[in-house]
Protein backbone atom coordinates (compact mmCIF):
# COMPACT_ATOMS: atom_id res chain seq x y z
CA UNK A 1 0.00 0.00 0.00
CA UNK A 2 1.83 3.31 -0.86
CA UNK A 3 0.06 6.84 0.41
CA UNK A 4 -1.88 7.62 -2.42
CA UNK A 5 -3.98 3.97 -2.25
CA UNK A 6 -4.27 5.05 1.74
CA UNK A 7 -6.00 8.29 0.95
CA UNK A 8 -8.18 6.54 -1.95
CA UNK A 9 -9.45 4.42 0.66
CA UNK A 10 -10.17 7.02 3.18
CA UNK A 11 -12.07 9.39 1.19
CA UNK A 12 -13.75 6.31 0.07
CA UNK A 13 -15.15 5.41 3.53
CA UNK A 14 -15.73 9.82 3.93
CA UNK A 15 -17.53 10.83 0.98
CA UNK A 16 -18.63 13.55 2.90
CA UNK A 17 -15.13 14.74 3.06
CA UNK A 18 -13.22 15.95 -0.19
CA UNK A 19 -10.21 14.08 -1.33
CA UNK A 20 -8.06 17.44 -0.86
CA UNK A 21 -8.93 17.38 2.78
CA UNK A 22 -8.31 14.16 3.16
CA UNK A 23 -4.71 14.17 1.38
CA UNK A 24 -3.71 16.99 4.65
CA UNK A 25 -4.98 14.72 6.97
CA UNK A 26 -2.55 12.18 5.91
CA UNK A 27 0.36 15.14 4.98
CA UNK A 28 -0.70 16.94 8.68
CA UNK A 29 -0.51 13.18 11.05
CA UNK A 30 2.88 12.47 8.89
CA UNK A 31 4.30 15.71 9.52
CA UNK A 32 3.28 15.92 12.99
CA UNK A 33 5.47 12.99 13.73
CA UNK A 34 8.40 13.56 12.50
CA UNK A 35 8.17 16.87 13.99
CA UNK A 36 8.28 14.94 17.03
CA UNK A 37 11.21 13.05 16.89
CA UNK A 38 12.66 16.62 15.71
CA UNK A 39 11.75 17.87 18.92
CA UNK A 40 13.26 15.06 20.39
CA UNK A 41 10.66 13.35 21.67
CA UNK A 42 8.77 10.53 20.67
CA UNK A 43 5.27 9.13 19.02
CA UNK A 44 3.52 6.72 21.15
CA UNK A 45 0.42 5.02 19.11
CA UNK A 46 -1.15 2.21 21.40
CA UNK A 47 -1.71 -1.28 19.03
CA UNK A 48 0.05 0.48 16.34
CA UNK A 49 4.10 1.21 17.67
CA UNK A 50 6.06 3.58 18.70
CA UNK A 51 8.46 5.94 16.60
CA UNK A 52 11.73 7.01 18.70
CA UNK A 53 15.37 8.30 17.90
CA UNK A 54 18.23 5.95 18.72
CA UNK A 55 21.92 7.74 18.41
CA UNK A 56 24.67 6.23 16.71
CA UNK A 57 28.44 6.04 17.59
CA UNK A 58 30.96 7.65 15.40
CA UNK A 59 32.91 4.94 13.46
CA UNK A 60 35.43 4.50 10.98
CA UNK A 61 33.51 2.98 7.63
CA UNK A 62 34.69 2.24 4.31
CA UNK A 63 33.75 3.61 0.86
CA UNK A 64 31.79 0.41 -0.24
CA UNK A 65 33.30 1.44 -3.73
CA UNK A 66 36.61 2.08 -3.29
CA UNK A 67 37.47 0.67 0.14
CA UNK A 68 38.84 3.80 1.24
CA UNK A 69 38.13 4.26 4.83
CA UNK A 70 35.92 7.46 6.11
CA UNK A 71 34.76 8.64 8.95
CA UNK A 72 31.64 8.57 10.41
CA UNK A 73 30.03 10.91 12.38
CA UNK A 74 27.50 10.44 15.33
CA UNK A 75 24.13 10.27 14.14
CA UNK A 76 20.38 9.87 15.43
CA UNK A 77 18.15 8.09 13.30
CA UNK A 78 14.40 7.23 13.66
CA UNK A 79 13.45 3.96 15.41
CA UNK A 80 10.16 2.22 15.01
CA UNK A 81 9.09 -0.33 17.49
CA UNK A 82 5.61 -2.37 16.80
CA UNK A 83 3.50 -2.45 19.34
CA UNK A 84 2.26 -5.35 21.03
CA UNK A 85 -1.08 -5.48 19.71
CA UNK A 86 0.18 -5.44 16.08
CA UNK A 87 2.77 -8.15 16.96
CA UNK A 88 0.00 -10.35 17.95
CA UNK A 89 -2.23 -9.81 14.71
CA UNK A 90 0.49 -10.48 12.42
CA UNK A 91 1.05 -14.03 13.95
CA UNK A 92 -2.51 -14.43 14.69
CA UNK A 93 -3.09 -17.33 12.47
CA UNK A 94 0.15 -19.24 12.69
CA UNK A 95 -1.56 -19.67 16.43
CA UNK A 96 -5.04 -20.18 15.09
CA UNK B 1 9.32 21.35 35.19
CA UNK B 2 6.65 23.15 36.71
CA UNK B 3 8.70 26.61 35.78
CA UNK B 4 6.28 28.31 33.68
CA UNK B 5 9.42 30.88 32.57
CA UNK B 6 11.39 27.60 31.32
CA UNK B 7 9.05 28.44 28.70
CA UNK B 8 6.80 26.11 26.34
CA UNK B 9 10.18 24.73 24.49
CA UNK B 10 11.56 22.90 27.68
CA UNK B 11 7.80 21.41 27.83
CA UNK B 12 8.08 20.59 24.18
CA UNK B 13 11.61 18.95 24.28
CA UNK B 14 11.13 15.41 24.78
CA UNK B 15 7.29 15.33 24.51
CA UNK B 16 5.33 12.20 23.89
CA UNK B 17 2.87 12.55 20.84
CA UNK B 18 -0.27 10.50 20.93
CA UNK B 19 -3.55 10.03 19.04
CA UNK B 20 -4.74 13.35 20.93
CA UNK B 21 -1.98 15.25 19.27
CA UNK B 22 -1.94 13.92 16.06
CA UNK B 23 -5.93 14.71 16.07
CA UNK B 24 -5.55 18.50 17.38
CA UNK B 25 -2.61 18.90 14.73
CA UNK B 26 -5.10 17.58 11.93
CA UNK B 27 -8.48 19.91 13.72
CA UNK B 28 -6.07 22.97 14.02
CA UNK B 29 -4.24 22.72 10.65
CA UNK B 30 -7.09 21.22 8.31
CA UNK B 31 -10.04 22.14 10.40
CA UNK B 32 -12.51 19.67 10.14
CA UNK B 33 -14.49 18.36 13.37
CA UNK B 34 -12.78 16.39 16.27
CA UNK B 35 -14.98 13.60 15.98
CA UNK B 36 -13.92 13.56 11.88
CA UNK B 37 -10.21 13.96 13.22
CA UNK B 38 -10.49 11.82 15.85
CA UNK B 39 -12.05 8.48 13.07
CA UNK B 40 -9.50 9.36 10.32
CA UNK B 41 -6.45 9.23 12.50
CA UNK B 42 -7.67 5.71 13.78
CA UNK B 43 -8.28 4.58 9.89
CA UNK B 44 -5.40 5.62 8.84
CA UNK B 45 -3.64 3.73 11.84
CA UNK B 46 -5.82 0.75 10.87
CA UNK B 47 -5.52 0.72 7.25
CA UNK B 48 -2.14 0.37 7.66
CA UNK B 49 -2.45 -2.49 10.29
CA UNK B 50 -4.49 -4.67 7.55
CA UNK B 51 -1.64 -3.62 5.02
CA UNK B 52 0.25 -5.27 7.37
CA UNK B 53 -1.12 -7.96 8.12
CA UNK B 54 -1.99 -9.35 4.64
CA UNK B 55 2.43 -9.15 4.04
CA UNK B 56 1.94 -5.85 2.49
CA UNK B 57 4.30 -3.46 2.72
CA UNK B 58 3.17 0.21 3.50
CA UNK B 59 5.14 2.65 1.36
CA UNK B 60 4.55 6.59 2.69
CA UNK B 61 6.74 8.86 0.54
CA UNK B 62 8.91 11.58 2.47
CA UNK B 63 8.28 9.35 5.52
CA UNK B 64 9.38 5.46 5.07
CA UNK B 65 8.31 2.25 4.23
CA UNK B 66 7.22 -0.25 7.07
CA UNK B 67 7.80 -4.13 6.16
CA UNK B 68 6.76 -7.59 7.25
CA UNK B 69 9.94 -9.46 7.55
CA UNK B 70 9.69 -13.48 8.26
CA UNK B 71 12.15 -14.81 10.76
CA UNK B 72 13.13 -18.16 11.19
CA UNK B 73 12.31 -21.02 14.05
CA UNK B 74 15.41 -20.94 15.94
CA UNK B 75 16.72 -22.17 19.49
CA UNK B 76 16.86 -19.47 22.28
CA UNK B 77 16.68 -18.99 25.86
CA UNK B 78 14.56 -18.23 28.87
CA UNK B 79 16.20 -14.81 30.06
CA UNK B 80 15.11 -15.18 33.41
CA UNK B 81 16.06 -19.25 33.86
CA UNK B 82 18.62 -19.35 31.51
CA UNK B 83 17.05 -22.61 30.05
CA UNK B 84 17.08 -23.52 26.15
CA UNK B 85 13.58 -22.41 24.73
CA UNK B 86 12.46 -22.75 21.10
CA UNK B 87 11.30 -19.91 19.47
CA UNK B 88 8.45 -20.28 16.99
CA UNK B 89 8.66 -18.37 13.34
CA UNK B 90 7.04 -15.15 13.66
CA UNK B 91 7.00 -12.14 11.36
CA UNK B 92 8.28 -9.15 12.75
CA UNK B 93 7.60 -5.24 11.11
CA UNK B 94 10.80 -3.07 10.36
CA UNK B 95 10.98 0.52 9.19
CA UNK B 96 12.97 1.95 7.20
CA UNK B 97 12.90 5.66 7.59
CA UNK B 98 12.85 7.89 4.17
CA UNK B 99 16.06 9.86 3.54
CA UNK B 100 14.01 13.00 4.13
CA UNK B 101 12.80 11.69 7.10
CA UNK B 102 16.18 10.90 8.48
CA UNK B 103 17.71 14.20 7.67
CA UNK B 104 15.28 16.10 9.37
CA UNK B 105 15.92 14.13 12.17
CA UNK B 106 19.73 14.21 12.61
CA UNK B 107 20.04 17.51 11.22
CA UNK B 108 17.51 18.45 14.15
CA UNK B 109 19.13 16.41 16.85
CA UNK B 110 23.50 16.17 15.89
CA UNK B 111 24.55 19.85 17.00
Amino acid sequence: MIKSELIAKLAEENPHLTQRDIERVVGVVLERMIQALEEGGRVELRGFGALSVRSRDARAGRNPRTGEPVDVRAKHVPFFKSGKELRERLNAEDEG
Amino acid sequence: MNDVSAGARAIMKGATVTRADLCEAVHEQVGLTRQDCSELVERVLELMCQALERGEQVKLSGFGVFQVRAKRARMGRNPKTGEPAAIDPRRVIGFRASQVMKARVDRALSR
